[in-house]
């Protein structure tokens, strides 16, 4: 039995009028703006996240232009570097790093455990302030004050004083800085919500995966991101005073600034794509309709990755002149990471055996993640083995490698989650046609695209080059046109979901049969999401779903036949 | 100080003469083929997992697709215990071994053999300088084939990283601290190196010529580079010393480039950042290789490092006759 909810809205027959939802009780750009809804601040994240994407997109998309020909195409050495920083710095900062938690996770948390909201709205909408403030302060400063250092803002090459527009670097570490908590907020509302408002029959195991995930990430924001804060501080101070932290001409020492820098950014890319492995395995449960399989691991593997995250960062400094033992040390670490991102693989496949396969667009994205998140996986045992590491290192090796597992996982786990809730956040169907051509369009564009970057690095292409030796001109040319494919295919799934905002058919409450929570209140949730809070089953558990075809959806049986199927 | 005097001083080797292979260039150095091994090794066993996990995501996808939308699963349990051990034991295995193999491969980076040969690599925006067990200073990295060679590295500024993919090898360069870098037994041929390192503006024309000798033409060239006057007029060392040192900034065919062109340069008036105008004689290019930030040229950036210390008081007057040839000068004469 999934649920007892008397007040099922799926249930009951159409209304006369049609009932407020939480986009239609208030209106008005203040209702907005000062809102504590937890569903509100989340759609304002994801259309904060959605710009922020299209921008630093533009700026992907300048970058591979210019990299069609050796040497100048479109712009100078400088404006290229400046390019890549901002393409690196917005991706990072302000659209994955906060995408699933901030906008999707705001949105469904607190209604996957029956809860009003989350536990402190007012701090949550302080968070959605800080990363508009911190998303301007670092937009407008790379801009302006032209910086070109990368996202990884590395001394002394950053706080080199002939970059004087605007301060160099200052304000935009500044942004870094005010971002992180924003990140923090978010992780410590997260962690207490999931402690305190858990309804009546959610033991910890019976929490739905996505908040397993989302629990194990804002583990990572509490504990890693105040040293990013303490970092870019010490950077800021090291620039405007001079201190003799980091820069050696001053007493200082660069490999200081990168275990600092490396000790919050590689538990970063657990921030990034451990909520995007949430996200998948509900896709993967409710798309093949049936009950998840090793919950208990793949729970247990989030939390061994957040764990174990905070161990490696060493393995981005193997050539940077680090002691070798410790070197030795970060590379054994380094694979422990591997076991448990397998271990959720192997228990997708399993949950797929024997399931009603539904090829959806939202289960689409779950089955291209499988796919670019294995090869994504599997090319870092490359770059955690010492010997190969020596020399593929700051190659494109790399840069195909984690544009496999940030860009083919955690942005692809995001494209999937938002066609999975779309209905549930705007009560609005896309067009399932468009949905599926638009991942056609993607998923080639973006293997046309980071696949030949895996070649060209294995034969010594270095990263950030802005002029390249001619004999790798046809790999990048394939790699540019790759990248206008995925362009095109944005394009279209911005075009077709905001044609569905207005013309989309109306959403049933559960269109795809998924038996958390969220799925048992109307589509758009009521401000209240429920009258009276629901009694929670297992998440996993769909035999006593069915299909409705006059509404569309899966209604909860009403008759008292019983038929465990799962 | 200049050296490596090959004809054709500005054109570099392509990464690794002679590839065809899919993945990584031909290989020219003795530990090589270990590191060659290692990335086989890893290569083939991901490979057989991808092909798995992508073989049994489509296979079930085909057997179980969904015909009737609300059509019940087949099902199947939803937990085993055995297969979670099994699957966590066997990937556990093969990465333990893909680590010894990567640490085997490294022990063997980091401990150069005794009686390797040390050569000294100072890195700067945006060159490299190589200073050989006799004092010459080259911009090219030149090696006796068969002989163990380690490079010190350091840097003049920020953080750079030498890169020679042929010998599957980088070592960042570190400013205020040595690294360690070695070769075993080079082979002989042209190899390009690079700039791994994000460094700025001239980042990606950071690279250099990794030439490997016959040990006796290495002797020769030693000889011959160190001294490079023996043979030459002033101009044509000049000409060898701006392919090497400032070719990467400043052309001598009137193009811009991070600084400005050589062309026409000697003789001819300069407008400063200060809004003064200079005539480029002989002691204002002195001035500006020695102490380039104090006569910034109009419309560029005071980037260009000092060559104190680097360029000895002839090879300046070379360069100079150089640029006298360049500038189409009347008195331009050998001295």
């Amino acid at each position: 039995m999934t649920t007892i909810n008397p007040a099922l809205p799926a249930d009951q027959p159409p209304a006369a009028s049609v009932p407020l939802n939480y986009l239609t009780e208030r209106r008005g750009w203040l209702s907005w703006l000062v809102t504590i809804d937890h569903k509100r601040i989340g759609v304002m994240y994801l259309v904060s996240i959605l710009t922020a994407f299209l921008l630093g997109g533009i700026f992907a998309i300048l970058v591979r232009t210019e990299l069609l020909g050796p040497s100048k195409t479109i712009v100078t050495a400088d404006t290229y570097n400046q390019f890549f920083t901002l393409h690196g710095a917005i991706m990072i900062f302000l659209v994955i790093i906060p995408s699933i938690p901030a906008a999707l996770g705001n949105f469904v948390l607190p209604i996957m455990l029956g809860a009003k909201d989350l536990a402190f709205p007012r701090l949550n909408l302080l968070s959605y302030y800080l990363y508009v403030l911190g998303a301007v302060l670092a937009v407008v400063s790379i801009v302006m004050g032209s910086v070109d250092t990368g996202w990884t803002f590395y001394p002394p090459y950053a706080i080199d004083p002939t970059h004087a527009r605007f301060g160099g670097v200052i304000p935009v570490l500044l942004g870094v800085f005010v971002l992180g908590f924003s990140s923090i907020f978010t992780g410590l509302n997260f962690i207490v919500t999931i402690h305190k408002l858990r309804p009546p029959g959610m033991g910890w195991f019976r929490l739905p995966l996505f908040l397993w995930s989302l629990y194990a990430t804002s583990i990572i924001q509490v504990l890693a991101t105040p040293v990013l804060g303490v970092t870019v501080l010490l950077l800021i101070l090291e620039r405007a005073l001079r201190f003799g932290i980091f820069h050696p001409g001053l007493g200082g020492d660069p490999l200081l600034y990168q275990h600092f820098f490396w000790f919050y950014s590689h538990p970063a890319v657990y921030i990034m794509i451990l909520p995007a492995m949430g996200v998948i395995s509900e896709l993967i449960s409710v798309f093949s309709r049936k009950h998840i399989f090793g919950y208990h691991f793949i729970a247990f593997s989030s939390i061994a990755i957040a764990v174990f995250g905070f161990f490696v960062w060493g393995h981005h400094m193997f050539v940077s002149g680090q002691s070798p033992l410790v070197t030795v040390l970060f590379s054994l670490l380094t694979y422990s990471v591997s076991i448990p991102s397998a271990v959720k693989v192997f228990n997708w496949l399993a949950t797929l055996r024997g399931g009603s396969i539904s090829l959806k667009t939202p289960m689409l994205y779950a089955l291209g993640f499988i796919f670019m998140f294995g090869i994504g996986g599997l090319t870092g045992l490359f770059l955690g083995a010492l010997a190969t590491d020596v020399h593929l290192h700051d190659t494109y090796f790399v840069v195909a490698h984690f544009h496999y597992v940030m860009m083919g996982g955690a942005l692809i786990a995001l494209l999937g989650g938002l066609h999975y809730w779309w209905p549930k956040i705007t009560g609005r169907m896309y067009s399932e046609t468009w949905g599926r051509l638009a991942f056609v369009l993607i998923f080639v564009g973006f293997n046309v695209t980071f696949f030949p970057q895996f070649i060209m690095g294995s034969h010594g292409m270095p990263r950030r080059y802005f002029n390249y030796p001619p004999e790798f001109a046809s790999l990048h040319q394939l790699s540019t046109l790759g990248s206008y494919v995925m362009g095109i295919g944005f394009v279209l799934v911005a075009g077709y979901l905001l044609h569905a905002l207005f013309r989309g058919r109306i959403a049933p409450a559960n269109p795809w049969g998924g038996a958390t929570l969220e799925w048992q209140c109307a589509s758009p949730p009521p401000t209240e999401n429920f009258a009276t809070p629901p009694v929670a089953g297992d998440p996993y558990d769909f035999s006593d779903l069915e299909y409705d075809p006059a509404v569309g959806g899966y209604v909860v049986r009403t008759s008292g036949a019983a038929g465990a199927n799962t | 100080m200049i050296g490596g005097l090959l004809a054709q001083a500005t054109t570099l080797p392509s990464v690794a003469p002679g590839g065809r292979s899919f993945w990584l260039p031909p290989r020219a150095e003795g530990a090589a083929a270990q590191a060659d091994a290692v990335f086989y090794f890893i290569y083939w066993v991901s490979l057989f997992f991808f092909i798995l996990i992508v073989a049994l995501m489509v296979y079930f996808v085909i057997r179980y697709r969904r015909r009737v939308e609300g059509e019940r699963p087949v099902g199947g349990a939803a937990h085993n215990t055995r297969l979670e051990i099994t699957w966590s034991i066997i990937p556990l295995i093969l990465v333990v071994i893909m680590f010894y193999l990567g640490f085997r491969g490294y022990m063997d980076l980091v401990n150069p053999p005794a009686g390797a040969m040390d050569i000294h690599v100072l890195a700067q925006k945006w060159s490299w300088n190589f200073t050989y067990p006799n004092g010459h200073d080259d911009p090219e990295l030149h090696l006796p084939a068969g002989r163990d060679v380690r490079l010190v590295l350091t840097s003049n500024d920020v953080v750079h990283s030498f890169y020679v993919p042929a010998f599957r090898k980088k070592c960042d360069a570190v400013p205020g601290r040595y690294t360690y870098l070695w070769f075993r037994e080079p082979q002989p041929g042209e190899y390009l190196a690079l700039c791994a390192e994000y460094c700025g503006t001239g980042h990606s024309d950071m690279l250099t010529r990794v030439v490997v000798h016959d040990p006796a033409d290495f002797e020769k060239w030693l000889a011959q580079a160190s001294d490079p006057f023996r043979t030459r007029s002033y101009a044509e060392v000049g000409r060898l010393l701006v392919a090497r040192k400032c070719a990467s900034c400043h052309s001598v065919d009137g193009r811009a480039g991070v600084g400005p062109t050589f062309k026409r340069l000697y003789g001819h008036p300069v407008r400063l950042q200060d809004g003064t105008t200079v005539t480029a004689d002989e002691n204002y290019i002195r001035d500006s290789i020695l102490y380039p930030a104090r006569q910034v040229v109009a419309g560029y950036s005071p980037v260009m490092p000092t060559f104190r210390g680097q360029l000895k008081d002839r090879e300046i007057t070379a360069l100079i006759e150089y640029l006298k040839e360049l500038a189409g000068h009347p008195d331009q004469q050998e001295p």
